[in-house]
């Protein structure tokens, strides 16, 4: 025994050396760790240079002419008024609100029986199919949507509900509903899967029927995701631009009912920033608005996230 | 020749084209315990789980042959699957509580079964349940708390509690003990031997020691087929076929 030691000791010494050596394979192992770091960090990086950008461009506004009751109380949204502009966001802020909270009551239930159906009694093919088409839908691009909102919905609405205009509220929110209702179907369906089988099975096995299992077990254990996946859903519709521009009809107007055109903040920002000169009061406003939605969406996906690690948790 | 509680005859089963048992002739005795023992993959847990027809769950599983409830032939178009799991409690491997409250998992069977029960009785119902499988004392001051807290042990006996409150004839029990310490298996079993004689129990288990030690009855299966099922002190003494020697030996398994 005693006599390999010795020996194995000055060969261990001459691995070890070897191992300090930085060969090819250090050096690649040193830059792919590199590139992942660049690579997880890039997020961090530019949302916070989205941030600053448009903070910077938006705080001459908000250090000036800024009026807190103007903006937020106020429909009257004259900024090329040559006399007295005025910034009134109210309308903006009501025509965003009513088109997403119109699409996301038309998409929830849509939304939570698409899942349902996939998560819990699709067949396994069946399945397979239906998520791919579902996550499909949601690879249309926005400016389809608003093609299909202004030269199908706008005559059909008209047609069916004897109004005069059919780009309106209902217009947008049934299309924007359409836009969020695979982006919600796909995350309560992952959240329907992710509740562990014993459950059901338990469930089962007690002599509950398969809908008294979903409504009892299956949908209060998936609840947080369930949430999360309509707080996406709604953040999806607060941050859509140009279908909305395309089907709201985008007159500035706090509505009544459906039946009335309103003008989305990010329709706003997209149809006027073209149009006015770098660093006005003007561009400034509209930089304003889009500090709102910003922090508006900012703190919808962070409920939606905090939400989520809720469920990991429990 | 004491009351059967279930009884097969004939039963085969598929799971799509891989048959897992083969003509197995089983009859349970009423208020004993039955165990099934036998090597992984030998079709205890797919016997019992044929019981409640819980097997159907899996998709393409086809069945010939018939199995028997107090009577019942189970696969008859009169038989309504809400009204067999009534009469046939089953316990999992892991223990599976569902994500509710102590309270509400054991309540759950009779909200699903019964018309709206008032507070008193169903304060009734769950201290019955509880105390019958001796858990009361640990949790009646934590009802309300989610029953995910509980040790894997009191979910076990929470999982058997929850069965109590519709009066099942017959608790399926599928390895109980297998994810519980041994204290755990301890506790479980002696719990398993004082339902004796209310209930007919059949338990699946990898454990022969928990079969010879917990058992009135034993059967032993070998590829999907039952070869010897006597009392369990013959089977551990005298057993009549080689195969079931060398396994309780543990020459294999």
């Amino acid at each position: 025994m005693v006599p390999t030691q010795t020996e194995s000791q000055p060969a261990a010494a001459a691995s070890l050396e070897e191992a300090d050596r930085r060969d090819l394979d250090w050096w690649i192992d040193k830059l792919v760790e590199g590139l992942v770091f660049i690579g997880g960090i890039s997020a961090i990086v530019f949302i916070t240079a989205i941030f600053v950008f448009i903070t910077k461009e938006g705080v001459g506004f908000l250090g000036s002419r800024f009026d807190f009751s103007e903006f937020f109380f106020s429909q009257a949204w004259r900024p090329t008024s040559e006399s007295k502009p005025t910034y009134g966001a109210l309308a903006l802020i009501a025509g965003t609100a009513s088109v997403t909270g119109f699409a996301v009551l038309m998409a929830v239930p849509f939304s939570l029986g698409a899942a349902i159906y996939i998560a819990e009694f699709a067949p396994p093919k069946q399945r397979e199919i239906l998520k791919v088409l579902v996550e499909l839908l949601a690879a249309i691009p926005s400016v389809v949507w608003g093609f299909i909102g202004l030269s199908m919905m706008n005559p059909l609405i008209i047609e069916l509900f004897d109004v005069p205009i059919g780009l309106t509220v209902l217009n947008a929110g049934v299309i924007l509903g359409l836009m969020a209702a695979p982006i919600m179907t796909t995350i309560a369906e992952d959240a329907l899967k992710a509740v562990p089988d014993s459950y059901r099975e338990g469930a089962e096995a007690l002599g509950a029927t398969r809908w008294q299992t979903i409504f009892r077990v299956t949908l209060p254990a998936a609840r947080n995701g369930l949430v999360a996946a309509v707080l996406l859903g709604v953040g999806r519709g607060f941050g859509e631009t140009m279908a909305v521009l395309m089907a709201s009809g985008h007159s500035i107007n706090v509505p009544d009912s459906v039946f009335d055109s309103v003008r989305a903040l990010t329709a706003t920002i997209a149809a006027e920033l073209g149009e006015t000169a770098v660093g006005s009061e003007h561009y400034q406003a509209l930089f304003t608005l889009g500090i709102l939605l910003f922090v508006v969406t900012f703190f919808i996906n962070l409920t939606a996230d905090l939400v989520v690690r809720g469920i990991r948790k429990s | 020749m004491a009351e059967l509680a279930i009884r097969t005859e004939q039963l085969s089963l598929w799971y799509g084209t891989f048959q897992a048992l083969f003509d197995v002739d089983f009859d349970v005795k009423k208020g004993i315990v039955t165990s099934l023992i036998g090597p992984s993959g030998c079709g205890k847990s797919t016997l019992l789980r044929s019981v409640n027809r819980i097997v159907e769950r899996g998709g393409t599983v086809k069945t010939t042959g018939r199995i028997e409830v107090l009577g019942q032939d189970i696969h008859a178009p009169n038989v309504e699957l809400v009204q067999l799991r009534k009469s046939v409690g089953m316990v999992f491997q892991r223990p599976n509580p569902l994500p509710l409250t102590i309270r509400d998992n054991v309540l759950f069977s009779t909200r699903l079964h019964r018309d709206r029960l008032s507070r008193a009785e169903q304060d009734e119902i769950v201290e019955k349940a509880l105390s019958t499988v001796l858990l009361w004392d640990a949790v009646k001051d934590r009802l309300d708390h989610p029953a995910r807290v509980l040790s894997l042990e009191e979910q076990q006996k929470l999982c058997i509690a929850r069965l109590l409150p519709i009066q099942p004839a017959v608790l399926l029990m599928d390895e109980p003990c297998s994810a519980l310490d041994p204290t755990g298996t301890e506790a479980v079993e002696e719990l398993i031997w004082t339902l004796r004689g209310d209930y007919t129990i059949l338990i699946v288990t990898h454990n022969m020691a928990q079969a010879r030690r917990a058992s009135d009855e034993c059967a032993f299966m070998l590829m999907g087929k039952l070869v010897e099922h006597t009392p369990t002190d013959q089977m551990f003494v005298t057993p009549k076929h080689q195969e079931t020697a060398d396994y309780i030996e543990g020459r294999y398994g």
